[in-house]
């Protein structure tokens, strides 16, 4: 009877979050997700690397991340030691919505990682370039399926700018949300949808074993490695990616903030951090300072713009 | 080298003694947090994954597989002993398992529940070595259309073995199907009766309900009962094993089980749940002892286990045949993979097939070891309901808390789980079944969102439902079970079902 006890206390201990930790990392999602998968791998590298002695993961899921941001900017106000993983699905959550706790609230400290999007159709689809989609984009909207992610996501604000490049009324668009990529990705090679649209690493080896056709990715130039042209190439005006940042609590001093961007410059520099990047397929958009706060207002009010176009903000 | 070659060989690595240590801890490390309700298995191994990271491939993969299987059994134990499921897969071996802990045969359905997860794991896990790409063929062809009418098979099965009132059963059910409909749509977005309130935007967690459900519920019913209690809990009556009648009872549901889970596993939009929902009704039709379903039918918890096993086997043949993470213990497996430079895909099978029969055959260990381990202890868990009622309602209480609270940190959570504690004793008072409430739930946004999404693809036309082949065998099925036994029973023979499912076997 003692050992069970002991084992359950045991056991709630390690589910418990600890306090005592160099950084503690809210990953503002369910266990398994890309910003999950961020934090963890942060928290492997910078121990790993000695930038950090002890890192402890905490997740917070719900709604986007809206649910983890507003916990994070009123829970940790002040406190040096709290990180939170953020990124461009966030922005997008914010809007949809409503939230009362914006990227605003927190103090952004730099961005990661990046993954752009790539459109795909099926090996046997009778579509075989962007022209050609976009030829029955233009002749009904509503009989090209869509399949990808969460609505008001990255993948859903890509066809909204695709639609709107081509000339075709954004709100038209017959966009099917999948909850997981699992989903999706089944949808897109089930045939059950017309095109499919996913970040490339989650494509790769169904595009690698060709049953899945790369029409096109949004990238501003071609991707090393990847045989497609870009959207720009194909006609369309659409460059997006999906980006990864992280932040730090309200409400800390300048010299505190310094520190924390000291340790991330370390961080993107270790070869810790390049070889996961690579195992992961993730690219490297590292980017801070003045540089990132400015591209990231920019990023804010094109996705508040594409929203409206939509339909999904008022 | 033959596939059953490659078997053999990664078999022989796995036998190794350092390696059987490495899946002892994984299995125990699994377990013990796996037992924690509200714990799920995608939280322990995402928990325990660093620890695996230590190690080289083999023992890692090993330790991981270990995790796995040990956190996806610890939710079946504190389902039966203490009626609190770890995880939405365990809910149904709840119904019947902890009735039976109530009446003194603990022992047995902790075995069957252990035996009958091996013997779906090997059998599926067999499966998954041997048939996975021709299964995964079969599975894609399930699109919207195809998983609404699974869902209203589903629906129809299993609303009718809830419960002895139809009415009280189909009350239940709609206040499930009504709080599912809270937080924000997935199809466009959109919030709905979240009224302003963030923490309800992902709408109402499963394993919240159900611990709420369960366990508060069941506490407050006791308390309210005072010193007048007339169940007392005895912790061992007759045989802590499992006797000749549990055998041969028992045997048929592990097969069946497995049938029922793998498949609907593999598919990448399935679940868990759906597997052991559809194992339960089956069984409750099936079996020679119809009434004692919700008084502890040991058939009740053998077929739902094999089928939450045999569906975690499923779940990785999307996943190592496609790269396809269909569930949120995929995605962190997946994770775990890419760590030891395996990128799960079409082309794995052909690329890395030393790493792959590592994989398969440390999950046959791990599914040995979880036996072993786990049936010897079998006496000692039982001994847990020797504690004194108030204590261990106590105990309930606190790690029905905990457990919550470590899933998600968060109080809005934690008042949920008390206020639906409050309405499941209500519930209990009217004689109200709770797990149609669970089951509305779980079904509702998946039968809502693929019957959009068909509907959306289509462009609204509704004859996409009944154009597909398999969909409409499966709504025909559906029509079939909803209309027979009305048909049975309006000529006054009732009976006939019963004898009809007695001379099945």
């Amino acid at each position: 009877m003692k050992h069970i006890m002991l084992a359950s206390i045991l056991a709630g201990a390690l589910a418990m979050p600890a306090y005592a930790a160099d950084y503690s990392i809210m990953a503002p999602a369910a266990p398994g997700g890309g910003w999950d998968q961020t934090a963890r791998s942060l928290q492997t590298v910078l121990q790993q690397e000695k930038i950090s002695k002890r890192v402890q993961v905490m997740n917070v899921p719900g709604a986007g991340g809206t649910i983890g941001i507003a916990q994070f900017a009123s829970q940790q106000k002040g406190n040096p030691n709290a990180i939170m993983v953020g990124g461009y699905v966030m922005v997008g959550a914010i809007l949809t919505n409503k939230s009362p706790v914006t990227l605003k609230d927190v103090t952004p400290i730099a961005r990661l990682t990046g993954e752009y999007e790539s459109i795909v159709v099926p090996a046997s689809s009778d579509i075989k370039t962007v022209a050609d989609l976009v030829a029955k984009l233009k002749a009904n909207p509503g009989a090209v399926s869509w399949g990808g992610g969460s609505a008001g996501g990255t993948d859903h604000i890509t066809v909204g700018l695709i639609a709107k490049a081509a000339g075709v009324d954004p709100t038209k668009i017959n966009y099917i949300a999948f909850s997981g990529g699992g989903e999706s990705l089944a949808a897109i090679l089930g045939g059950q949808v017309t095109a499919g649209i996913a970040s490339y690493g989650e494509l790769e080896s169904q595009i690698k074993a060709g049953t899945l056709r790369l029409l096109a990715v949004s990238s501003e130039q071609r991707l090393e490695g990847i045989d497609a042209p870009t959207l720009k190439e194909s006609g369309l005006d659409v460059v997006i990616q999906n980006w990864r940042m992280v932040a730090a609590a309200p409400g800390i001093t300048a010299e505190q903030k310094a520190a924390i961007v000291a340790d991330f410059d370390k961080l993107d520099k270790s070869k810790g951090w390049q070889d996961t990047l690579k195992t992961k397929g993730w690219q490297d958009t590292y980017l801070t300072g003045p540089a990132f706060e400015e591209q990231l207002a920019k990023d804010i009010a094109a996705t508040e713009t594409i929203l409206k176009d939509i339909g999904l903000v008022k | 080298m033959s596939t059953f070659d490659f078997l053999l060989q990664g078999l022989a690595a796995a036998m190794l003694p350092m390696n059987l240590f490495y899946a002892l801890v994984g299995v125990t490390l699994g377990t013990m947090v796996g037992v924690l309700p509200g714990i799920g298995p995608a939280t322990t191994v995402a928990l325990l994954l660093p620890v695996t990271y230590q190690l080289d491939a083999t023992g890692s993969l090993i330790m991981f597989a270990g995790i796995y299987y040990g956190g996806m059994y610890g939710g079946s134990t504190t389902s039966i002993l203490l009626n609190t499921p770890g995880e939405s897969a365990s809910i149904v071996t709840a119904l019947e398992g902890n009735k039976m802990a109530r009446a003194g045969r603990g022992g047995p359905a902790l075995a069957t529940a252990a035996i009958g997860s091996f013997v779906a794991g090997l059998i599926a896990t067999l499966a998954l070595a041997f048939i996975a790409p021709y299964i995964v063929k079969i599975a894609l062809v399930f699109g919207p259309r195809e998983y609404f009418a699974l869902m209203v098979l589903a629906f129809i099965t299993v609303s009718s073995a809830f419960g002895d009132s139809t009415l009280r059963g189909l009350t239940s059910l709609f206040i499930g199907l009504a709080l599912s409909l809270v937080g924000i749509d997935q199809l466009t977005g959109q919030s709905r009766l979240s009224f302003g309130v963030p923490d309800l935007l992902d709408g109402i967690e499963v394993t919240t309900m159900a611990v709420a459900m369960f366990a508060i519920g069941e506490t407050l019913f006791i308390a309210a009962q005072g010193a007048t209690a007339p169940d007392k809990i005895e912790a061992v009556k007759g045989s802590v094993w499992m006797t000749g009648q549990d055998w041969a009872r028992s045997w048929k549901a592990w097969l069946r089980g497995t049938l029922i889970g793998f498949p609907i596993g593999a598919m990448p939009a399935g679940g868990a749940e759906i597997g052991t929902f559809l194992s339960y009704a089956t069984e409750k039709r099936l079996s020679k002892h119809p009434e004692e379903f919700g008084h502890g039918a040991i058939e009740g918890v053998a077929g739902p286990e094999a089928a939450n096993n045999a569906s975690a086997a499923g779940t990785l043949v999307p996943l190592l045949t496609l790269g396809l993470p269909t569930s949120a213990t995929a995605a962190i497996m997946l994770a775990g993979f890419q760590q030891y430079g395996l990128q799960p895909g079409p082309l794995l099978f052909a690329t890395n097939p030393q790493l792959v029969w590592g994989l398969i055959a440390s999950l046959l260990i791990a599914n040995l070891m979880l036996l072993v381990l786990n049936l010897p202890l079998v006496g000692l868990w039982v001994r847990l309901l020797t504690i004194p009622k108030p204590w261990l309602y106590a105990g309930i209480l606190l790690f029905a808390t905990l457990g919550t609270i470590g899933a998600n940190p968060s109080v809005f959570e934690l008042g949920m789980l008390l206020l639906f504690g409050l309405v499941a004793y209500g519930m209990r008072v009217f004689g109200y079944p709770i797990a149609p409430v669970i089951v509305g739930l779980i079904l509702g946004p998946l039968a809502e969102q693929q019957l959009r999404r068909a509907l959306s693809i289509a462009q609204g036309d509704i004859m996409t439902l009944f154009q597909s082949p398999i969909a409409a065998v499966l709504l025909i099925l559906a029509a079939l079970a909803l209309i027979v036994p009305l048909i049975l029973r309006s000529r006054g023979r009732g009976d006939v079902l019963t004898q009809m499912a007695a001379s099945e076997d």
